[in-house]
Parts: C-alpha cells; structure tokens; sequence
C-alpha cells in the first residue's frame, strides 16, 4: 500500500482477507493480491503477521497457520474469526445507496437481483441502513426502462445496434451504427460509450439525448486494444485540436466555469469570471453565447467575437416586424 | 515455514498484532475475560502496570471504532466489582446472506461505483466481506454497466457524517452571487442529483428549510451541537427541495407557442411539439410551423434564441420580446468589444 495505513485499519483488512482465503485455499498469490486490491508483497506481509497470532497460549497448535512458498496461499486453524466482521456504517451506506440508485433506474439491472440483494443487505446492516436512508444518489431514473433495457441487452449480447441521436451541440438528428463498450454514470447522467462507424471513433452518447435504438442482429466488433478512457473527470473530453476560446462571464452566468471542463478561471472582481476553455464544435459555443444573453461574452479569438454578433444580428434582422422577414403569419 | 521471525516487526505491525491476538482471544472465550487473564493471553501488554491499563483502554477504542462489539460484563453475576470482557461471536459476525451469484454481481456493481470516490474503501471491503464465501459473482449479467459516484467535494465526509448522526452543522456557504457567509444548519439529507451533492436541512440562521451545493461550501464545516440533537421531518422529501431550489420545477399546464422553425434545424425543439399542419398555418417554403407547450417563458426565450437564425416566434408576443432582448445583448455586449 502506497499510502499510510493505520494499525486500526490492518486489523479491519486482516479481519476481512482471512475469511476470504479461508474459503480460496490454494489460490496463487497474484489473484489473492489483485482481488483483495494490496500488492503481493503486502498479503506475504499480512500473512506473516497472522501466524504469529492465535489463541491464548500460543503454543505452535494455538496459532493461525498461514502458507505461501510454493506461491499458493493456504490459511487454517483460525477458526474464531473464520466469519466476516459485520458491515460498517460507511460499507453498509455505501452498498446501500448504491444499490438504492440502481434499483431507480428501471432496466439497467436485472431489477429482481437488485431488490433481493438490497432486501438481504438492509436486514444485515440494520440500524446503519436505516441511516443510509438519509444519503442518496438519483441516477437519472426517468430514462425509458425498454431504452436502458436493450442497451444492457446489446452489451451482454455483444451486438450492434442502430441509434437515431440527437446532437446538441449542432441541434440535430444524425443516424449512426454503434458497437456498445460500455454504459457509464457520468455527473448524474448515463452515457453509452460505443465505437461509432459513423464517426470511426469512440464517442459517448447521452441515453437522454437517444431518439430510438435497435439492437442489430450483427455482431459488435469494436477495434481490439482500445484505451479505456477516464471519465472521473467528466464526460467532456477537449483535444488539443480544439478551438481555445477566451469568455468573460457575468455573475448569472458564472456556473459555465463549473459545468465545463476550463482551463482556467480569473476573477475580474464583481463576481466576473474570465475562463480559458477548448470548443470542439463552434456551433455549440454559438448556441451556449445565444442562450445566455449577454452574460457570455467570447473575448479570444476575435473572429469568433465577430461571428457570434454576426449571427445574432442575422437572427434580430430576420425577425424584424415587416414585409421582408417577420413572423407575421398566424 | 518456521514460525521464528529474525528480526522484530515494526511498531505498527507490533500494534495490528497486538490487538489481532486480543480480538482472537475476546472471541475465543465464553466467559468474560479479567484485564489479568487479558494480560496472560496477549503476549504483547507491557509489563508496567500503568502501561498496559493505558495501551488497554486505548485498544478498546479502537476495535470498537472498528465496529467490533465489545462487551464489558461482570465476571460473576453476583460480584459485579470487576468488570470483564469478551466479544459475542454471534454479534460480531455478519450474518449468513446466501447471496446469489447474481444478487452479488449487482453488489459488486454497487461496490465499483464508488471505486473514484472517497467511500471507495469502504466499498471494496464490503464486498470482500460478502464474497467470503466463495460464491463466484455472475459477471455477465452487469457487463458493460459502470455507474461512477464522485464525492470530490472536500465537505462531503464532514456533511456525510453529520446527517448520519444528526448533528448540527456550521460553515460558511458562498451564495449564487459570490458572497461569504456563515451558516448554522441541522443537516437532514444528503443527495447526488446531476452529478452534484446537496444538503437539504434547517437553516437557523433563515429559520427555514434550505438547500446547499456542497460545493460551494468554502473549507470544512465544522460541528455545531450535540449528535442526534433533532429529527428529520417526516415528509422531507429531499429531491422535490433540489429541484424546486434549482428552478427545476415540473411542468405546469401553460399556453401553446407558435414557431417558424428551419427545416432540418432544431431538433431539441422538435421534440415535443406537434406540427401545426392542417391548422390553415401555411409556413414559407423551407420552414416548418410548430406548436409548443410553453412550460417556462424564459427557458423557451433561452432555447429559441439558442437556435438563432433557424428559429423564429410567431406568438406569443412576450416570448418574441425576450428572445429578441436576449439577441440583443449578445450582438451588445459583442459589438461594444468590436468598435
């Protein structure tokens, strides 16, 4: 372990490993390692500090046996904590919600596996998953349980499926075949992360923003070896292709510096924000600058400046009462 | 492999095996155990009286900070001057769950969910626990599913344990305008809605429910009272408070407008509307006439100028207006900078 580990905390992990090695005899040290998430060389330390352990006495017989040389684990005569410590409160609560939020989200799980798992969890946990009750997560449960529920299909299948999707940033339809990867909770949102034909990429699709999707009888063949991504940063992924674009942001709309991924932040004083960020697409700029009326301002470069004033302008001048534009019709 | 080490362990190995041994020996026991036997059966107690009793009382702490239950009882009921200790194995254990392969594929799910956040320990260890048995989880079932939780909040712990105990709570707080100020709460939830956490609780300085991002909690917040020093409302519903303080509200029953709207172009409001064809509404060639349920005048103005071009209003005339002042304080604020 890389960072510090208190005595108080060996002993919850100790508790916790030999229960489960109890039941594992023989398992190779690496899959002992990788499982119980340590590195080799702390379960052959672990296992050293549990044979000079046992009961009172401490004769040879007294204490826990413990063997790795051959490069299998065996672990026995530890029968008194043969049985796992019972949940804490942050294991249970984190089960618990978890669960919880998963059993919201209609479709995604098989629903009765999750309900019989949450109903054992909460008897075992008792008091902690009463408190549990107070902590919650709300995983977006308004998606249409048949969406979630063919996209979980496609994924276990291993098939293509079709999407009609919905851009946002350019505000339209587009029509594309996707081999599913996988679907990920990004922010309170689902996402399925797919190798689009289409964009011969990776590329992530909101499940809100799926008009319809098919599961197609072909077979998913993504490209092999393709990087997992890292998405604890969010689900907005700049390139360095992209457009960097300097804004100021009024107070009402400083949220724009929270809700994307900025390179950085000034404070102009006032509660103004100057931020640095990279754009993809322009259009969705254009529609962010629009929707906020006035309250972002594109400062760098300056011809975008000048196009998002251009466009507004064309906008006002369309619609402007009269013969030539207007909306007079009704 | 002998059972003789060469050299000693560390003080912190020393310590895990210290109270490794006084667990073992608490569980092995029917009887409750005097602090003398305690002291023949863990080998590791110092031999100076003062020592032990301090590194005993210390211990004690511990392995209950742990969750183990540790029973102080009277040696023999009818003398209770000397208290005795043992650990209830039927207490400390957690009970037999017989989880299904597939009940712990989904429990696996949960675990990983967290496995980016700060209750990512806790997470795995829980799982471990409950995959003691050797029951192989049935993976295929959850392929490709990855819900991610994110407490990267610095009060998420502070907060989280505060609702656990019910414990009232100060901090300051930066309001949507940007100003600091102090705020004494009794936290009641604590919820994830979008990505974001939230507190919802009794704000005493308002005298009013209230809802907090917990990002915009500036440094940690610290304890104000006594735990479990008040109770949750009964009908607290914390995800209606979110909602209503965000802006979020449900739908109201409002008007209808009518747009000209580009074909092709602006699908998010395509959504939803219905086509005003045969109505007798003719739309030029090129443009579609559509019919949509207004559920918030603003957020419409915000969507329509959002489209530019492509969108036009052709009533009502208060949606009309604001999308042209939202226009023009765009082309403003980015002519000013242009002259």
């Amino acid at each position: 372990m890389s960072t510090y580990e208190s005595a108080t905390s060996r002993l919850g992990r100790l508790l916790t490993m030999v229960p489960w090695l109890l039941n594992r005899q023989g398992i190779d040290l690496a899959s002992a390692a990788a499982e119980l998430g340590v590195s080799e060389q702390q379960v052959v330390d672990d296992l050293q500090v549990l044979f000079v352990c046992g009961t009172p006495g401490h004769y040879p017989d007294d204490l826990i046996d413990a063997q790795w040389e051959d490069g299998r684990v065996y672990v026995s005569n530890a029968d008194s904590i043969a049985r796992p410590l019972r949940l804490g409160r942050d294991e249970a609560l984190a089960l618990i919600v978890a669960l919880r939020a998963l059993a919201a989200t209609p479709g995604l799980a098989q629903s009765d596996a999750v309900d019989r798992a949450l109903a054992k969890l909460e008897q075992a946990a008792g008091d902690a998953a009463e408190a549990a009750g107070h902590v919650s997560v709300d995983l977006e449960p308004t998606l249409p349980a048949e969406l979630v529920a063919a996209v979980r299909e496609a994924l276990t299948e291993r098939r293509r499926v079709h999407l009609r999707y919905h851009v946002a940033s350019r505000d339209e339809t587009t029509e594309r075949d996707v081999d599913p990867l996988r679907v990920v909770s990004v922010d309170g949102r689902w996402y399925l992360e797919g190798w689009c034909h289409r964009a011969h990429g990776v590329r992530l699709f909101r499940l809100d923003r799926v008009e319809d999707l098919t599961v197609l009888d072909e077979p998913a063949s993504p490209p092999v070896d393709l990087p997992e991504r890292d998405l604890t940063r969010g689900a907005f992924l700049g390139s360095p292709d992209d457009l960097a674009v300097t804004l100021h942001l009024a107070p009402g709309s400083a949220w724009v510096a929270e809700s994307f991924p900025v390179e950085s932040v000034t404070e102009l004083g006032e509660g103004r924000l100057e931020v640095r960020m990279r754009v993809g697409d322009p259009r969705w700029l254009h529609r962010l600058v629009r929707r906020q009326g006035g309250g972002v301002r594109v400062v760098a470069p300056q011809e975008v400046a000048t196009e998002v004033a251009r466009q507004a302008r064309a906008a006002l001048d369309a619609d402007a009462p009269g013969p030539a534009g207007g909306a007079g019709l009704d | 492999m002998a059972k003789a080490t060469s050299k000693g362990p560390s003080p912190a190995a020393a310590k895990t095996e210290r109270l490794l041994n006084l667990v073992i020996a608490l569980l092995s026991t029917r009887q409750p155990l005097s602090k003398a036997r305690i002291r023949e059966a863990v080998p590791a107690y110092s031999d100076n009286d003062e020592a032990f009793e301090r590194m005993f009382e210390r211990d004690k702490d511990e392995l209950r900070a742990l969750g183990i239950p540790l029973r102080t009882e009277p040696i023999d009921p009818f003398f209770d001057d000397e208290p005795g200790y043992r650990i209830d194995e039927r207490e400390y254990a957690l009970p037999e769950l017989a989880l299904e392969a597939d009940e712990l594929a989904v429990v696996g799910l949960a675990s990983r969910s967290w496995s980016q956040a700060s209750l990512a320990g806790p997470a795995a260890q829980a799982l471990r626990k409950l995959e003691a048995a050797g029951v192989v989880r049935d993976e295929a079932s959850v392929a490709g599913i990855e819900p991610l939780l994110h407490t990267s909040e610095p009060a998420f712990e502070p907060v989280r344990d505060a609702v656990l105990s019910r414990t009232p709570l100060r901090f300051d707080y930066r309001g949507g305008t940007g100003d600091l100020t102090q705020r004494h709460v009794r936290p009641w939830s604590l919820t994830s809605w979008h990505g974001r956490w939230y507190v919802t609780g009794h704000d005493l300085d308002r005298d009013a429910p209230r809802v907090f991002r917990l990002d915009r909690v500036s440094g940690v917040p610290r304890k104000a009272g006594r735990p479990g020093g008040y109770a949750v409302p009964q009908d607290h519903d914390a995800l209606t408070m979110i909602r209503a303080s965000s802006g979020d509200d449900a739908a109201a029953p409002g008007e209808r407008a009518r747009l000209l709207v580009r074909e092709g172009a602006a699908s998010s409001l395509r959504r939803g509307a219905t086509t005003a064809e045969g109505t007798g509404a003719a739309a030029p060639e090129g443009w579609d006439v559509l019919d949509v349920q207004v559920r918030s005048l603003r957020a419409l103005a915000e969507e329509v100028a959002a489209a530019g071009p492509d969108v036009r209003v052709v009533r009502p005339a208060e949606l009309r207006e604001q999308v042209r002042a939202i226009l023009q304080a765009v082309v403003d604020a980015h002519e000013e900078q242009t002259r």
